[in-house]
């Protein structure tokens, strides 16, 4: 039986609070902690209990990543695949060859979106199917220039609809890879869902055409937390906001002032800000410099292919899209490489990289590190190479390469 | 964006490719940033709207030695026009003869071709290449230890040369 004083009453509404606060701390935990402090100096001020707040909080936001989608049958995750145009559907299919030899729990789903056709159906089965799996492996669906422009972006429906907020990129410098600057580690966080991609444009005169960007506090608030969280979570010190504030004082200047807002809540990692043009300058000169880059959809656009380019190329780097509930993998610089579509010399690294952070998404850790090391040891140490980085392997070639790779670590492997 | 359309149609409409040896091809701007990074040399002549005309500026500029070499010219109708080198005023090294004179030098070239005093304007440029090519007289931005009228001078001489 609670006897009702001033001590347990003030004890019953730091814990109401705490809920309120949705910890995600085991609540024995956090009653635990909280009864701690309280009991010994119930006397004392009010700022013990402050304190508290800050630690569970903390906690709490110390976790960027999202909790795995439910779509999982007799042990195996049903993923949703999507081929789109170009070389996404050859080097999809070579994903999927991988998954199968090295025995993945991992069935696809998929969902073929055609790029031609004016009606919206087929995004929408698309973006149903990843509402039921929660997480979706895709190539870049082809914007046709023939179709009107009321016909918007499919992937830009299939990121604002799931509210992919977050798009994230992480450039490293490979050592296998000859490129003119090294010892490049940057993650860019791109906001995904608004900016000049939010599609609300007229011709109001003929001739005369109004593109509106729109940034909005919300967004910009969400964006610059994750980036936040996410440094934190990755042990790095510094963020650097890109904008154009002094041109778009209100646009940007928004953006802006929602990242110091954030910054100020982690006084562990350093907040610094650039105008864009200077970025991609500093970028091309000395990029070592950066560490995370945060910053609004269109500049997030130029610096993610700037990073992809200074590191070696489109074909290298994977890229994830993040949203409350769901996420979207696929290659950073969405292309769909129309050009050496069918001929068996696209690169298939980022597509398998981009397969193996969905795998660590989906806690499959230990197939993500072995197919992950598989295409790392097949680009530094065989230095098997597709024309892209200068070599004459073909597509087929590196992912052989990447099974025998496999293989050869001793894991239960399927036939070839 | 319907922006992009109406642009892409205005410059291919207006500019057609008839048979010339000038041909037109556009490219989606960011991967225009990533090709730019990987193989500058690819690229002759690039037209675009003036967001992406700032950023893509400012990363060629770092492509080729930063804003103290870069000259730029603004353009208007009529033949109004005004040259000028794109960094910035630099307080901390005014008046004590440290700066880089390439960038401003350039853009005066650049005026003199828009003047059609291409003779002398060729005569500048190659004489500030030489310049720097030669390595010998370079301010302290580009590595060396000269002053800026010791840089001008070594410019003058050359072109003194070519006369």
């Amino acid at each position: 039986m609670i006897k009702l004083n001033s001590k347990n009453i003030r004890i019953f509404l730091i814990y109401f609070f705490i809920r309120r606060l949705r910890v995600k701390m085991a609540a024995h935990g956090s009653l635990l902690s909280v009864f701690k402090s309280i009991n010994p100096r119930w006397n004392g001020p009010l700022g013990n209990s402050v304190k508290i707040f800050g630690t569970t909080f903390t906690n709490h936001r110390n976790k960027a990543t999202l909790t795995p989608p439910p779509a999982k049958y007799g042990g195996r995750h049903t993923v949703t695949l999507i081929p789109g145009d170009g070389i996404g559907p050859e080097l999809l299919s070579h994903v999927k060859e991988v998954f199968r030899f090295s025995c993945v729990p991992v069935d696809f789903e998929v969902v073929q979106v055609n790029s031609a056709m004016e009606s919206e159906d087929d995004i929408m089965d698309a973006i149903t199917a990843i509402r039921r799996n929660g997480v979706a492996l895709k190539g870049n669906i082809e914007t046709k220039h023939t179709l009107p422009p009321s016909v918007k972006s499919r992937n830009n429906v299939l990121r604002t609809t799931l509210d992919l907020y977050a798009n994230v990129m992480h450039c490293q410098s490979l050592p296998g890879v000859q490129t003119r600057h090294k010892d490049i580690d940057i993650m860019i966080i791109r906001e995904n869902t608004e900016g000049e991609y939010s599609s609300l444009e007229h011709e109001s005169v003929p001739g005369v055409v109004e593109c509106l960007k729109i940034i909005t506090r919300n967004n910009s608030l969400r964006i610059a937390d994750y980036a936040f969280r996410l440094a934190r979570e990755k042990g790095r010190s510094r963020v650097t906001a890109v904008h154009k504030a002094n041109i778009m004082k209100l646009g940007d200047g928004l953006f802006l002032q929602c990242c110091r807002e954030v910054a100020s809540g982690y006084p562990d990692i350093t907040f610094d800000s650039m105008i864009v043009d200077n970025t991609t300058m500093q970028l091309v000169s000395k990029p070592q410099q950066f560490d995370v880059m945060v910053m609004p959809n269109l500049y997030g656009n130029v610096v993610s292919n700037v990073c992809a380019g200074l590191v070696g190329g489109p074909g290298l780097v994977p890229g994830a899209n993040y949203g409350q509930d769901y996420a979207v993998f696929e290659t950073a610089t969405r292309n769909t490489g129309k050009s050496i579509a069918g001929k068996n010399i696209a690169n298939p690294t980022a597509m398998l990289l981009a397969s193996c952070m969905m795998l660590d998404h989906l806690k499959l850790y230990n197939y993500a590190t072995l197919i992950r090391n598989a295409v790392l040891t097949t680009m530094n140490e065989t230095r098997l190479h597709t024309a892209d980085l200068g070599g004459q392997g073909t597509t087929l070639e590196v992912v052989q390469s990447v099974m025998r790779v496999i293989q050869s670590k001793g894991q239960l492997t399927a036939e070839f | 964006m319907a922006a992009g359309s109406a642009w892409r149609s205005l410059v291919s409409r207006r500019f057609p490719v008839s048979g010339s040896n000038r041909p037109f091809s556009e490219l989606r701007w960011f991967r225009d940033s990533g090709c730019m990074v990987q193989d500058p040399t690819q690229f002759d002549v690039l037209v675009m709207p003036n967001l992406y005309g700032d950023i893509l500026s400012d990363l060629c500029a770092g492509l080729i030695g930063g804003l103290g070499v870069t000259p730029s010219g603004n353009i208007g109708a009529n033949g109004v026009a005004i040259f000028e080198s794109v960094h910035g005023t630099a307080p901390d090294i005014a008046g004590m003869d440290m700066a880089n004179p390439t960038a401003l030098l350039l853009s005066a070239v650049m005026m003199l071709h828009h003047m059609g005093l291409h003779d002398h304007g060729k005569k500048i440029q190659t004489a500030c290449f030489d310049t720097i090519r030669d390595k010998k007289v370079l301010t302290k931005d580009l590595g060396g230890n000269s002053k800026c009228s010791e840089f001008t001078a070594d410019i003058c001489r050359r072109i003194q040369d070519l006369d």
